[in-house]
């Protein structure tokens, strides 16, 4: 274990080096950016595997690496990497759904000019990932948090000629930067109190006892806070911007205007759900007393949003944003499993649903492929029987998200969450947020497959299958769909037990012990609900007709217009926020010129004006009187010039004269 | 004379200024006097990195020092040295020189004058980074000021002479206001050696100095104190510059030939921020702490405020210069922060931190914010000096290396971890988060507005469709990408390791965060 710590900067190194050695390769060289990019991934995975395999055999043992990086003065901040059942788990996730993300994505951008920049970036993205999650320091995983951000922002613009792909991109990191501010302040607040940033460092980390009872006793100074509580809402910040939870969600569905193997890798499964994993990893932070406040604000916001996005999925028409906002909805469940169950519920549910929202992402991918381009859903229809294995592939991750019962990993990790929100002590209501949030989840999915599968073809051209390239990774992730649910089954708690450390034991009682099969039964009946409400309104061929209005928009035209607008958010984001940032850079710009620069100006004129006035009182009153004099003096010198006129006569007569002055004052003068 | 024995600081003063009088005044070609501008600055360069080779790592104080008498009686000494809190700043402004040369083709064809000019304007970095004597610091302070003033209004476009004539008597009367400070404080303590005056005002500060030196009544010496300590700051603060003393700056660096914004910017401006740490926190440890509150809402206030005003500008040097006053911002606040609780116990890690975000803010502005107004210079060529951001689009399809790197520099400036801005900032902000909470949070918003404005440019610029009259806009060339290689190099290896820069500064910066008061006095 040791010794798999001590090497896990392996894991991201690769990526990382195919990522710097693609940004130096020629846009010709498709072949070998491919070869590069897959298989380093695949190297990722392979000792992803290894870490994996060994936190197994130590179960819940944790090793951690740290050393000075930036030195100031006599102290230093660390970077580390920590290899713990939290880290192993997200890794091998990461890696693995990554390498299925890559393959997938040599045949969707084979055809694209950029090929190898594509390849660049995604590698990029996948090692500040890796680097995210295996990091022992709260810097470290700073550092890697914003590199996601950026290669986000790439890869949203990657196809920047787009004026809305541009705009989508610079909204995304604008956003998400709102939220980093937070996480930021949050990180230098944490390292002002507690000294060290790594998380464990042998019972000086942050994230140790000693430091968590520290920072639980103090105060912040703001409304009798706890230092750890003001740290946590200020760390929240960052995951609510960078998991696209209310009110920082509005870059997550403009986000889709990016690749589509890039909404599947960043946009759903890994990068959004990296907010998730921070308050995961934080989560001992808030283990005092003083901090509970923080669990309280993710319960509360994960439950909204889980609904809101659920809400607004119902009436979108992009086959990509009905995914979007369902995932901005699912990782407000996985929020609400954080704090209302604690981290192995809410990783449970990451976990999963990055298989199935992968699933549903790639799979959305081969039908818009197969539609030539075409993302609106109401423009598709019985595609399922021109694309046999993107539909099964894609009704599997339907119902995973649905969360149909028993056979889908879905049904049992959002089970666990409701579970949680219903033995969740201060409110009822997060509980009946989320479950309405569930009948809605398999009531748009319904909606979806009524329209995208089922019914007449109502696009252009012919729908075709995609190449095994894309539908090998579907299949591989479909079984992983259904499969992944039963390492978490409350009879047998494999993966809460490897994140808790705790061995698992198989009880079958366990199913209907607590109240346990009363949420399944009622979760059951959600989606029962959802599918059956769904199937009445969109069921057989009453979507068929290109250009008729949704049978739900028949039904409730209010409503269904306000969801369509996604609840005019982002209109009011534009009416107060940016139109007050914009109102406020005016004013500045405006202060600049008038005020600031008006200052000088003034100044300087009335410096001039000083000037003006010594120039008059000097040339009218000093100068006159000096100009008086000179013309005097030049007078008197033109009478004086006039006796030497050059005439030999009147110098004679002078010298007479004087002479007879002369001898007169010497006659008569003594 | 040994190696070490000899007077490098003098030598790399001198080389730049005999060479800039050389290029004025010897009868060379243009061609000749550019090849030879271009000998002397990269000489200067080899120079300030043997003075790297033999500064000692491990010791805090002053190092290669000449000391001399020169007019005993007026209180002028020849005095020079460096510690870590200047000696990085040698090599920047050289590289810097010789990289503003390097992108100066058009205007050294033109005139030999350029050329030298720019190298004089090298010799007044170089004299007043290593100058400890006030007399010594401000000639130099001063002397850098008439080349720049020439070059603007010279080589200028615009309104070249409205904004040269604005950027020397702004500046002008800053260096007045500083000029009278020190003269009385010359007739209180009875020496400009910059040591003596800090070890004379350190205790109680300037107050019962001036009421004895300069015979004023009893009581009238804390508001004198005061006045000069904010006369020698409204100095510094009209040269970094602070908003809203910074009004000159957005014309002067609009109006100034790119190459020498990138001086203007890279190294000038450093002057003031450096000036402000050694000489005004120096040499007024006490009055400073008093005035610092208040002075911190200023340096926020410029942060903020300049931040938001280039997100409204619609041309890109401008844009880029208000970024510029934003970010020399951050090394006011730190230092500000640092002042305001020079003597706090228990906040010495802050003050650590603040210090070495200062001192590596000042060496990553130079570098990114060069590097921004470079690439310009390189646009600029392209487009015949056009530079609206409404006037592109796309144009990273038609030059995708530019943009590339462009962009790379636009997010250092942004403070990407990886790339050099991050960690400067970051140690700023953890800094001043330990000494004054509310001024790190508020200052949080410059972060915020710099990736609006900057992802403005590249989203209007770069990113659309391309126009069609754009198509011929050419990739970086071979010698281009050449020239902008060592920015980019720079950015990265400081970002991903920045023990390159602090390691030079680690002892000064521990001695420096025990109190303002050793920023001179403890350091020989």
């Amino acid at each position: 274990m040791e010794f798999w710590a001590h090497w896990l900067w392996l894991i991201p190194f690769p990526p990382l080096a195919a990522a710097g050695a693609l940004a130096l390769t020629s846009r010709r060289r498709r072949r070998r950016a491919a070869v590069l990019a897959v298989g380093a991934m695949g190297a990722s995975a392979a000792l992803a595997f290894g870490a994996f395999a060994s936190a197994a055999a130590h179960w819940g043992e944790r090793a951690a690496v740290g050393f000075p990086w930036l030195q100031f003065g006599s102290r230093a901040f660390y970077l580390g990497w920590v290899l713990d059942p939290l880290s192993a788990a997200m890794t091998l996730m990461v890696a693995v759904v990554g390498l299925a993300i890559f393959i997938y994505s040599l045949g969707y951008m084979a055809e694209d000019e950029n090929f190898v920049r594509f390849f660049c970036f995604l590698s990029l993205f996948a090692a500040a990932m890796l680097g995210l999650v295996i990091a022992n320091s709260l810097l470290l995983l700073f550092i890697c948090w914003e590199l996601v951000g950026l290669t986000s922002y790439l890869l949203i613009g990657f196809w920047y000629q787009r004026p809305a792909a541009a705009a989508a991109a610079k909204k995304a990191f604008i956003t998400t930067r709102v939220g980093d501010l937070g996480f930021l302040l949050g990180l230098v607040w944490l390292a002002n109190e507690s000294g060290s940033l790594l998380f464990y460092n042998g019972g000086r980390g942050c994230l140790e006892p000693q430091t968590v009872a520290l920072l639980g006793a103090r105060g912040a100074g703001i409304g009798g806070l706890s230092a750890a509580a003001a740290i946590g809402l200020l760390l929240f910040c960052g995951a609510v911007g960078k998991s696209g939870q209310l009110p920082l969600h509005v870059w997550l569905p403009d986000a889709m205007e990016g690749p589509t193997p890039v909404s599947a890798l960043i946009h759903a499964a890994t990068m959004v759900a990296a907010g998730v994993f921070l308050m995961a990893r934080v989560y001992p932070l808030f283990g005092s007393e003083g901090a509970s406040l923080v669990p309280h604000a993710m319960v509360w916001v994960g439950a909204l949003t889980a609904l809101c996005g659920a809400l607004i999925a119902v009436a979108q028409t992009d086959i990509k944003r009905i995914l979007a906002y369902s995932t901005i909805s699912q990782l407000g469940y996985m929020f609400l499993g954080l704090g209302a169950g604690g981290v192995a519920v809410g990783m449970f549910h990451l976990t999963t649903h990055a298989f199935f929202k992968a699933l549903l992402f790639l799979g959305a991918g081969s039908v818009i492929h197969a539609c030539h381009g075409e993302q609106d859903i109401r423009r598709m229809g019985g595609v399922g029987r021109f694309a046999k294995v993107t539909f099964a592939a894609y009704a599997v991750g339907a119902m995973a998200l649905a969360g149909v019962p028993v056979l889908f990993a879905g049904f049992w990790s959002k089970d666990a969450i409701l579970h949680a929100a219903h033995h969740w002590r201060p409110s009822s209501l997060p509980f009946w947020l989320g479950v309405s949030g569930a009948v809605l989840t398999a009531f748009y999915m319904t909606r979806q497959l009524a329209y995208v599968f089922f019914g007449t073809y109502r696009g252009e051209g012919e729908p075709h299958e995609s190449p095994p390239v894309m539908t090998r990774p579907l299949v591989f992730l479909a079984l992983m769909a259904v499969f992944l649910g039963f390492v978490g089954t409350p009879a047998l708690d494999a993966f809460g037990g490897f994140l808790s450390g705790e061995r698992p034991r198989f009880e079958l009682g366990a199913l209907w012990e607590g109240g346990a099969l009363q949420t399944m039964g009622l979760s059951t009946l959600a989606v029962a609900l959802g599918f059956g409400l769904g199937w009445l309104l969109y069921g057989g061929a009453r979507a068929a007709a290109l250009g008729a209005m949704d049978p739900l928009e028949r039904l409730w035209p209010g409503g269904y217009r306000a969801l369509q607008n996604r609840l005019y958010v982002d209109e009011f984001y534009g009416v107060t926020v940016i139109w007050a940032q914009e109102a406020f850079s005016k004013l500045c710009a405006w202060m600049d010129e008038w005020i600031w620069g008006g200052l000088v100006a003034a100044w300087s004129a009335a410096a001039v004006a000083f000037a003006w006035l010594s120039r008059l009182i000097e040339e009218y009153a000093i100068n006159a009187g000096f100009d008086a004099g000179c013309g005097g003096l030049r007078r008197g010198g033109r009478r004086a010039a006039s006796f030497q006129d050059g005439k030999l006569q009147h110098y004679l007569r002078g010298i007479g004269v004087g002479f007879a002055v002369l001898a007169l004052f010497l006659l008569w003068g003594r | 004379m040994s190696w070490s024995a000899a007077p490098w600081l003098s030598l790399l003063t001198l080389t730049p200024a005999v060479g800039g009088l050389v290029v004025l005044l010897a009868p060379l070609s243009p061609r000749r006097a550019a090849a030879f501008s271009k000998a002397v600055a990269a000489l200067t360069l080899l120079g300030t990195l043997g003075v790297l080779a033999g500064f000692d790592r491990g010791a805090a104080g002053f190092q290669l020092v000449e000391q001399r008498a020169w007019a005993p009686q007026l209180g002028m000494t020849y005095f020079l040295g460096v510690d870590g809190l200047s000696v990085l700043l040698l090599p920047l402004a050289a590289g810097l020189t010789l990289w503003a040369l390097a992108l100066s083709g058009r205007w050294l064809k033109e005139s030999r004058a350029y050329g030298a000019l720019i190298l004089l304007l090298e010799a007044g970095l170089m004299g007043s980074f290593t100058a400890l004597n006030f007399f010594h610091w401000f000639l130099f302070w001063e002397l850098s000021l008439a080349p720049a003033f020439f070059l603007i209004k010279l080589w200028g476009e615009g309104d070249r002479h409205g904004a040269a004539a604005q950027f020397f008597l702004y500046t002008m009367a800053g260096s007045v206001a500083m000029l009278v400070a020190f003269l009385a404080l010359f007739g209180a303590a009875g020496s400009f050696d910059f040591p003596s005056l800090a070890e004379a005002a350190r205790k109680g500060g300037w107050a019962p100095l001036l009421e004895r030196g300069l015979r004023l009544p009893a009581g009238a010496g804390p508001a004198a104190a005061m006045a000069l300590c904010l006369a020698v700051w409204l100095g510094f603060a009209v040269k970094i510059p602070i908003a809203p003393f910074h009004t000159w700056l957005p014309a002067a660096y609009v109006a100034a030939p790119t190459p020498v914004t990138i001086l203007l910017t890279g190294a000038m401006s450093k002057m003031g921020v450096y000036g402000l740490a050694r000489v005004w926190l120096g040499v007024f440890p006490v009055e400073a702490a008093q005035a610092a509150p208040w002075l911190l809402v200023v340096a926020v206030f410029s942060v903020v405020i300049s931040a938001a005003a280039a997100v409204a500008q619609k041309d890109m040097k401008r844009m880029f210069a208000y970024s510029s006053v934003n970010h020399l911002g951050y090394c006011a606040l730190a230092l500000t922060a640092v002042a305001a609780a020079s003597g706090r116990a228990g906040a010495e890690v802050s003050r650590q931190a603040a210090w070495s975000g200062f001192i590596l803010q000042m060496v990553n502005h130079g570098i990114t914010a060069g590097a921004l107004f470079g690439f310009l210079a390189l646009f600029e060529a392209r487009t015949g000096c056009r530079r609206g951001l409404d006037e592109f689009g796309g144009l990273r399809r038609a030059a995708p290396v530019f943009c590339g790197l462009m962009g790379i520099s636009a997010f250092a400036s942004m403070g990407l971890p990886g790339l050099n801005g991050f960690v400067g900032e970051f140690l700023i902000f953890r800094g001043v988060f330990g000494l004054a909470p509310w001024a790190a949070a508020v200052s949080l918003t410059g972060l915020l507005l710099t990736a609006v404005f900057l992802l403005t440019m590249m989203q209007r610029v770069f990113h659309g469709p391309l126009r069609a009259e754009w198509r011929g806009f050419s990739d970086l060339s071979a010698r281009e990408r050449l020239a902008m290689a060592p920015a980019i190099a720079a950015m990265f290896a400081l970002g991903l390791w920045p023990n390159l820069a602090l390691m030079w500064c680690n002892q000064t910066v521990a001695r420096l965060a025990e109190g303002a008061e050793k920023i001179l006095t403890s350091m020989l």
